[in-house]
């Protein structure tokens, strides 16, 4: 039987995983690709939750949606301003695109 | 097989992809391997009632957002990261906090009563559709508005200026 706690943990995993992908990858796609486990794992989340506590309402379920229609979003903008920046800069290495870094 | 059983093989599809995503130093690997952990996701979707939810996963992820991904990769050059190393230098400070934050928050769920995911009867995705158009309209509205402005947005960031190679 599937507890709350085995959902939460795999949840808490490929968070974390993605936590390490953002912080440490020195390639922007590649941190956004991060970014998107990261927001899976939040879904799995709120999925798990919404199974959980109540079947009938769907709370949890319909915050995914919205979760992932913010997520399509966010990668579309992400890859636009990507592109921009290698067309203006020629890289795409994070390290080195610190040009509002104080 | 029981749905636990199940449940560990989608998890393992999903957390082998995500140490994929975040481990291999190819960048079109990875964007693949990403593909594999979510539809992992979308099996640990389907195993809790979640049916609409599992196929948005496999339709939108896999079908769009992996392929705009891999579009992005291919206009941008690849070749300064082929050579060196992908991590940047404080990746060990990362690992670092990526391991305490999942044990923090291990123990915590470890320590909170969760009990078993019960099964359910009923049709899901009627009664998800129904309560989307009726109780969540406007949300559903605004978010729909949202995804058209950053779609034109996108267009015009990415589109070259007059005078602009």
């Amino acid at each position: 039987m599937i507890t709350l706690v085995h959902v939460q943990v795999l949840s808490a995993g490929l968070f974390c995983i993605g936590l390490y992908g953002v912080l440490a990858r020195r390639n922007a796609v590649l941190v956004l690709l991060a970014i998107e486990l990261m927001l899976n794992a939040v879904n799995v989340n709120l999925v798990g939750i919404a199974a959980f506590v109540d079947h009938s309402k769907f709370l949890g379920q319909i915050i995914a949606v919205f979760v992932i229609t913010v997520a399509a979003a966010e990668v579309g903008l992400a890859l636009a301003i990507i592109l921009r920046l290698y067309r203006n800069k020629g890289t795409t290495n994070v390290d080195q695109l610190n040009l509002m870094k104080w | 097989m029981t749905p636990l059983v199940l449940f560990y093989i989608a998890g393992a599809f999903a957390l082998g992809g995500a140490v994929g995503v975040v481990g291999t130093r190819n960048v079109v690997h990875a964007a693949l391997f990403l593909l594999v952990a979510l539809m992992g996701v979308a099996g640990i979707y389907l195993l809790l009632f979640a049916e609409f939810l599992a196929l948005v996963q496999v339709l939108l992820y896999g079908g769009a957002i992996i392929i705009v991904v891999l579009f992005a990769l291919m206009l941008t050059r690849l070749q300064e990261f082929s050579s060196g190393v992908m991590e940047n230098k404080q990746w060990p400070i990362a690992a670092l906090v990526s391991l305490g934050a999942f044990i923090l928050i291990s123990v915590a769920v470890a320590r909170s009563q969760g009990g078993a995911i019960t099964d359910r009867a009923g049709p899901g995705v009627l009664l998800l559709g129904e309560s989307l158009f009726t109780q969540w309209a406007i949300p559903f509205e605004v978010a729909s508005v949202l995804l058209l402005v950053a779609l034109i947005g996108a267009i015009v960031i990415a589109r070259s200026g007059e005078g602009e190679p």
